[in-house]
């Protein structure tokens, strides 16, 4: 039996478009934006506010602003007034860091952004990177504090702004994460008076905010301590910050170790893994890889936490923003302030969170 | 387990240093360890804020200044503490400061149950009424009905209730929390008037859109001295922070400037003399330099230049004078003779 040849070769087959409008931009628009009588009037809502807002928001941002004037220029303007960031970008970034000395934290943090950079990828993970990373500590602790190398020694009370975020924040989660997992472990341990006190810390810790926790470092105390006899305040914060961030990674970490497989243990047991190799060579890898997304979440919020410092008198960034905004010449300009400020709140947050994403992948 | 012990014996040691060193009195504490630590607003302008370089600015700063001009015969040598309002109190009995110069009332409370010691006062404040001049009103006692803007959890926001209740007149409170917002509120006419210090009230009317729109209503509700404060029980201490403000404004009323005070040192009038240390005495009675009132006027300025440099009429702040004069101009600064 032979087919009609005209329809068993695919040559000859007609290629027959789709009608225009469900290809190329009309298509686009028509499936995603007007399918349904429901989605085309929320498109057409969606367009209408966003006519509302967007333009002017540009007018505001580009066109009518200021990016380096005087303040009392920028009163009589109708547009944003960049320019309380390009006169106190300096003090905003630095705090009281002396001012001829500004390059100390500025080369100090484009070390530390350096060495992150070059360890968000895997394959350069080895003993160098660890080196480097022990080099790098010391040259930035060497920058910040000074006395040494012919640099002037600059106290610890002078430092501020963007440097004592990222100290607070790297130094408080790279403390804060090996804390939380042995806690994470503790919690899990047979041994009960291991078990316990764990449960103790963690419990407590998290039943308090971390305002309390810092308020109880700078004001409480202080006062445990024989007269005159003071400990650096920025200590003292971090410390509050890491044992706050440890708690909640620790239920994290736990949330992973209840994850794995009871045969996962009974294999390492089999093998005659003791307690540590058991955790080291197989339940923590698993484990951890596990919960990526959750800890991420939780060192994203413990970044924007250190902002919490204000409230003990330190000069994060944001409290830097804020005595800028107290100035009687800037007074008013908060819209413009605080845009900068979550503008590096945002690219760090998102740095993270990408670099986690990716992490995930590959492991 | 050695090593711990190690441990304890150090940290005893370091105790034990520590307790013995603050038995010296705060006044050889502070020439022994170079400079004087100063408890400062950090957000107040004109008082103890920041300028764009860092510097610190204001007239509680200056003060500050003062006191290290008088005990080390160098203004730099000083070290200023940011402190919040809770803070402040245990940053001064912790020894974290060594004098709170952050525009602090002097209240009983404080004074005794706290532990404190204030010295002369270095600013009369009072809470006081910014209202839209086009309300056309002469008094605050025609505010009744009114919507008042006013910060929480702060003295002002007791002052005002009780100044309403106490007038029976009804009043709506509009609390904000933060300072900046609530000017943004008033100026937005979001309430019929704003209440606060007075000079807070300054500094908020200088940033308004059209400051001429605005006026201070004429009561003053609350008395608020703002002195530095030491801790009780160190009266060597006190004594110099004391009478360094005083210098302040006695060189004022002796008409001793930083710009002629080299010139003042070969004056014939005695009260000079004896202020300046051409005649010694005042420096050893208080353990200081002999010249240390004039180290203070070289440095810092007298009380007029101080007042005029942060918070006076050429500063955005632009306050008069007002109880701040000296007596012989009607104000309530007053030294008394140093001799």
């Amino acid at each position: 039996m032979t087919q009609p040849s005209n329809l068993s070769s695919p040559a000859q087959i007609d290629d027959i478009r789709p009608p225009l409008t469900s290809i190329g931009v009309i298509g686009w628009i028509k499936s995603n934006l007007f399918n349904g009588l429901f989605n085309s009037v929320l498109t057409l809502v969606t367009f209408f506010f966003l006519c509302k807002i967007v333009p002017p928001l540009i007018r505001w941002i580009f066109i009518d602003s200021l990016w380096s004037s005087t303040s009392t220029e920028c009163r009589s303007a109708s547009g944003a007034c960049w320019s309380i960031i390009s006169a106190n970008y300096r003090f905003i970034l630095f705090g009281f860091f002396p001012y001829e000395l500004q390059w100390r934290p500025l080369s100090a943090m484009i070390l530390l952004i350096g060495l992150l950079l070059i360890s968000r990828h895997r394959r350069m993970w080895s003993k160098t990177l660890f080196y480097a990373w022990t080099a790098g500590l010391f040259f930035m602790a060497v920058l910040m504090k000074g006395g040494i190398f012919g640099l002037a020694p600059v106290e610890s009370t002078q430092w501020g702004g963007l440097p004592l975020t990222f100290l607070l924040a790297v130094f408080g989660l790279a403390a804060a994460y090996p804390l939380g997992v042995l806690l994470a472990l503790g919690r899990r341990s047979r041994m009960p008076a291991i078990k316990l006190l764990s449960i103790i810390y963690i419990e407590m810790i998290r039943g308090v905010p971390l305002v309390s926790l810092l308020f109880m470092s700078a004001v409480i105390f202080p006062l445990f301590l024989p007269e005159g006899l003071t400990i650096n305040k920025i200590l003292r914060a971090q410390a509050a910050i890491i044992m706050f961030t440890a708690a909640y990674i620790a239920e994290v970490v736990r949330g992973g170790l209840q994850g794995i497989a009871k045969g996962q243990y009974e294999a390492a047991e089999s093998l005659g893994l003791n307690y540590v190799q058991t955790m080291r060579l197989i339940i923590l890898p698993q484990a951890l890889k596990i919960v990526i997304p959750p800890s991420v979440s939780i060192l994203i919020s413990a970044f924007k936490d250190t902002s919490l410092v204000v409230i003990i008198g330190l000069y994060d960034i944001l409290k830097t923003t804020q005595t800028t905004l107290a100035n009687p010449s800037w007074m008013g300009f908060s819209r413009e302030a605080f845009f900068f400020l979550s503008c590096i709140y945002f690219v760090c947050c998102y740095t993270m969170s990408n670099y986690s994403r990716k992490l995930e992948k590959e492991l | 387990m050695k090593l711990r012990k190690l441990w304890v014996c150090a940290f005893v040691v370091v105790m034990v240093l520590a307790a013995g060193s603050i038995s010296a009195g705060t006044l050889d504490d502070i020439k022994a360890k170079g400079f004087v630590q100063v408890g400062v607003n950090g957000q107040l302008a004109g008082f103890g804020i920041p300028d764009e370089k860092g510097e610190w600015k204001g007239l509680d700063v200056d003060t500050g200044r003062a006191i290290a001009a008088a005990v080390f015969g160098d203004a730099k040598k000083i070290k200023f503490v940011p402190l919040t309002a809770v803070q402040r109190f245990t940053a001064l009995q912790s020894g974290e400061v060594d004098v709170l110069c952050r525009n602090a009332t002097i209240i009983l409370s404080r004074d005794t149950a706290q532990g404190l010691d204030f010295a002369q006062v270095n600013y009369y404040d009072g809470q006081g009424f910014l209202v839209p001049k086009k309300m056309n009103i002469k008094s605050a006692k025609e505010l009744n009905g009114a919507t008042v803007c006013v910060l929480p959890g702060t003295t002002t926001e007791q002052n005002v209730a009780d100044y309403f209740r106490s007038n029976n007149m009804k009043m709506k409170p509009v609390v904000i929390e933060n300072n900046a917002e609530l000017n943004k509120a008033f100026f937005a006419g979001r309430c019929d008037c704003l209440t606060s210090d007075t000079s807070q009230l300054a500094g908020a009317k200088s940033v308004a859109p059209n400051p001429s729109d605005y006026i201070f209503l004429p009561e003053i509700i609350s008395k608020e001295p703002l002195a530095p404060a030491v801790r009780h029980g160190d009266n060597q201490w006190k004594d110099v922070v004391n009478w360094t403000v005083l210098a302040l404004i006695n060189a004022e009323e002796l008409g001793i400037s930083s710009k002629n005070v080299d010139e003042m040192l070969k004056s014939s009038n005695p009260s000079i003399q004896r202020f300046l240390g051409v005649v010694p005495g005042n420096g050893k009675a208080l353990g200081l330099e002999e010249n240390f009132a004039y180290n203070i006027i070289k440095q810092v300025g007298n009380y007029a230049e101080v007042f005029d440099r942060n918070v006076g009429p050429s500063t955005p702040l632009g306050l008069d004078r007002g109880y701040n004069a000296l007596w012989t101009k009607g104000g309530l600064m007053y030294s008394p003779d140093f001799k």
